[in-house]
């Protein structure tokens, strides 16, 4: 895999591709077009549009009484200062540091543990840790809200063999813990797809003159394995850093077994969702969306930012 | 693991995942109506099978239990027009969907079922017609005074009432007998039931799930609380009391039994509720003449707690003034984007109004029927309902329930109201703040809401 995200080319290759650019002939030139036309249109049509109209939309205000009026920025002024999306914005975001380390751990512990091992114990067991992902997220929510349940669940029957009653992952005290152990059971297995790969593809020629170098196998983990994979590992990151500050399925789910503990504002894609859909407040849901998304985008930038540093450090 | 609860574990996951089929399938109901406007004539659309095809269709959504046979009872019986029925959820799901339509102007159906609380939140949206001029007057006689003003806003009627709510509490007789309880008919009396109970080690008396707003709001009201005033002549002005003492009393005394632990708080009508229910975890279920249709769906009432259910009246506050409150009831509403308004009001008005269908529907509980030919009707009064072990429920609680019960003024605030109070109930459930607390924010919030929303609060 290589490390589109981390490196920019260097600047005589950009200079040299747009002065040669100028002298693709017309009809080369069309022909480029009519290749990315198809994709060009369905990216205006189901991307660009949407998201303009949404824009559009979130520069509004619609009332009951009174009907819709212009108020540019006011509705993300009002996001910024609303407890509603600020606690659910600070919820993913507290959410996502401890799930991403906890994810990349375990996705990476399994997957240095399967490149180790070559029997076809390892190709089941990678399947069936790849398992999870495969079940729509939906369903696998589901699944965990029965998991979980005190009356008709294993965890009751389990913690009673020791004389204690079950914890409810439902609760208030507990949700956090409920949901990561949702998140990570659904994602970590196709982490572990992607580090796998990544491992596969180091030239076994490095191992072996680590050996003959007299390296252990912890050695070749930590100096060979780690490092070679970084590029990988930073993909996995951004993209666990996307989903959970997106996070929606799983809570949204669960919502209907704990609408108590699981508000329509528990984080700020199921807010957005409550206002447009259930309150018929489109133009503020819409502005919620959008905040959302800067401050995902302000996230992986300063996040890509400071692994930028870090990926020439450790080279 | 007891077998039981399993079964009924599985049970609801099976439904779970229907329903989770019936919220992604509704995606192509929606757009194959969009071009007409809403007008399905596109029978590939509907869940029934419509048997004259060459008559006009008429779309619809609903999702009582009954409602396959209901609607080929319609089909059957009509010369003049066809139903198209798709179930895209209850409640809150299709409610969604419908409010997703009626910003894009197109894919509402014709007709659809709508709780009756809910209905000014859509007429204030203009999404609703007004059906008195649509054969109204015929059928005004079937119902009473009280079930069209449920439905109508001021002067304007906008469903067709099918089924009410009149609240009592169900309970278990074996609970009752082995603590040697008679049902108590005050709510001080409740308490003290519920306190003899658990002093004895025996289970929760009842429940305050956090998710059912609805049923506080109606307790509030027996006590005399007048949440909201509200009336279209007059649409910008709106009058909000939600921490009035009787508000707060109310939510006083069940954040007090959540206190001493004498009531759970788990959510209701989720898997862990029910499988509670038949555990015998909790002795009584304060809820609507509907529940016994629900709970019998749940698996509640089979086998070794068969017969165990019966019901009385529910408690009162004051014996010598007791008032009687609804929780749930729905109508068929014609939406402002059906293609043949007229055609849709026929059906609105002609379905789940013949006697097959209303005597199913009351005969498995699975409603109870405001129809007055149904309500009438003395094989109705003397019901040997099974589930509450042959006890004649609609005489000796519902109906007297339903006839004392002197209607609410619901507002357009609804969906915010009830999310607001499903949070500040999870508060009082967690012991973090009292009730009266809870009463004094959700009315500022609430008021809040309303201000932003335009209108004038007094």
């Amino acid at each position: 895999m290589t490390l589109q995200i981390t490196e920019t080319p260097p600047p005589y290759i950009e200079k040299k591709t747009r002065r040669g650019a100028r002298k693709v002939p017309l009809r080369e030139q069309l022909i480029g077009w009519i290749f990315v036309g198809p994709f060009g249109l369905v990216f205006l049509a189901f991307l660009v549009a949407p998201l303009a109209y949404a824009l559009y939309l979130s520069l509004f205000r619609k009332a009951m009484i009174g009907g819709t009026s212009f108020v540019f920025l006011g509705n993300y002024a009002k996001a910024f200062t609303d407890p509603s999306f600020l606690d659910g914005a600070w919820f993913v975001v507290r959410f996502s540091l401890v799930l991403i380390p906890v994810q990349m751990l375990i996705s990476l512990a399994m997957a240095l543990i399967l490149d180790m091992v070559t029997s076809s114990f390892a190709r089941f067991s990678r399947l069936m840790i790849f398992l999870p992902y495969a079940i729509p997220a939906v369903i696998g929510a589901l699944m965990w809200g029965f998991l979980y349940s005190k009356n008709f669940g294993p965890l009751g029957d389990i913690f009673g063999l020791f004389g204690a009653s079950a914890p409810d992952f439902l609760s208030n005290d507990l949700v956090f813990y409920g949901l990561l152990n949702i998140v990570t059971w659904q994602w970590a297995g196709y982490y572990m797809i992607i580090l796998y790969a990544a491992l596969q593809g180091i030239d076994p020629t490095l191992y072996e003159a680590a050996r003959i170098d007299g390296a252990s196998s912890w050695q070749i983990v930590l100096r060979i394995k780690v490092p070679l994979i970084t590029p990988a590992l930073v993909l996995i990151l951004v993209f666990a850093l996307i989903g959970t500050l997106q996070f929606f399925n799983e809570p949204q789910i669960l919502r209907d077994l704990a609408a108590g503990t699981i508000g329509p504002d528990f984080t700020p894609n199921m807010y957005a969702y409550q206002q447009a859909f259930g309150l018929a407040n489109f133009n503020y849901g819409s502005a919620i969306s959008f905040a959302l998304g800067g401050v995902v985008f302000v996230c992986v930038y300063i996040f890509l930012f400071a692994t930028r540093k870090r990926g020439s450090f450790l080279s | 693991m007891k077998r039981k609860p399993f079964l009924a574990a599985a049970t609801a996951l099976v439904l779970a995942g229907t329903l989770a089929a019936c919220s992604s399938g509704d995606d192509d109901t929606s757009s194959s109506d969009g071009g007409s406007g809403g007008g399905g004539s596109d029978a590939s659309s509907c869940t029934n099978t419509i048997p004259k095809t060459d008559l006009p269709a008429v779309t619809l959504w609903a999702w009582y239990p009954n409602m396959e046979l209901v609607v080929d009872n319609f089909n059957e019986q009509n010369d003049e027009v066809q139903v198209c029925w798709t179930n895209v959820g209850q409640g809150g799901d299709e409610y969604e969907k419908f409010q997703t339509a009626i910003a894009a102007g197109t894919g509402a159906p014709d007709v659809i079922m709508i709780e009756a609380d809910r209905i000014p939140t859509f007429q204030i949206q203009e999404a609703l017609v007004d059906i008195s001029d649509y054969g109204y007057e015929d059928v005004r006689d079937n119902y009473s005074e009280g079930a069209w003003k449920d439905v109508s806003v001021g002067d304007a009627v906008y469903g067709v009432p099918v089924d009410g709510g009149p609240m009592g509490m169900i309970y278990r007789k074996d609970i009752f007998d082995q603590y040697g309880i008679t049902p108590p008919t005050t709510w001080a009396e409740y308490e003290q039931a519920a306190q003899t109970v658990r002093d004895a080690g025996g289970p929760l008396f009842g429940d305050l799930g956090a998710n059912v707003p609805a049923v506080m709001m109606a307790l509030q009201i027996q006590k005399g609380a007048d949440p909201f005033s509200y009336d279209t002549a007059d649409p910008e002005n709106i009058g909000i009391e939600l921490n009035d003492q009787a508000s707060k009393d109310v939510l006083d005394y069940w954040g007090g039994l959540v206190e001493k632990g004498l009531v759970g708080t788990q959510d209701q009508f989720t898997p862990e509720y029910i499988s509670g229910v038949i555990n015998g975890d909790y002795a009584t279920y304060i809820s609507a003449a509907w529940a016994p249709g629900y709970l019998t769906g749940a698996g509640v009432g089979e086998g070794a707690d068969s017969g165990q259910f019966a019901v009385a009246p529910l408690p009162q506050w004051d014996p010598a003034n007791p008032v009687q409150v609804n929780w749930g009831g729905s109508a068929f509403s014609v939406t402002s984007q059906a293609t043949d308004p007229e055609l849709a009001a026929k059906v609105a008005f002609g379905i789940y109004a013949d006697e097959a269908s209303l005597t199913d529907g009351w005969t498995n509980q699975v409603i109870f029927p405001l129809n007055l030919n149904a309500l009438e009707d003395p094989a109705f009064a003397d019901l040997a309902v099974e589930f509450f072990g042959g006890q004649q429920a609609n005489k000796e609680v519902y109906v007297p329930a339903a006839n004392a019960y002197g209607g609410f003024t619901y507002s357009p605030l609804q969906q915010y109201y009830y999310d607001a109070m499903t949070e500040q109930l999870a508060a009082v459930n967690q012991g973090s703040i009292a009730g009266s607390e809870a009463a004094d924010a959700l009315h500022d919030d609430v008021v809040g809401y309303a201000e932003e929303q335009g209108f004038t609060v007094q």
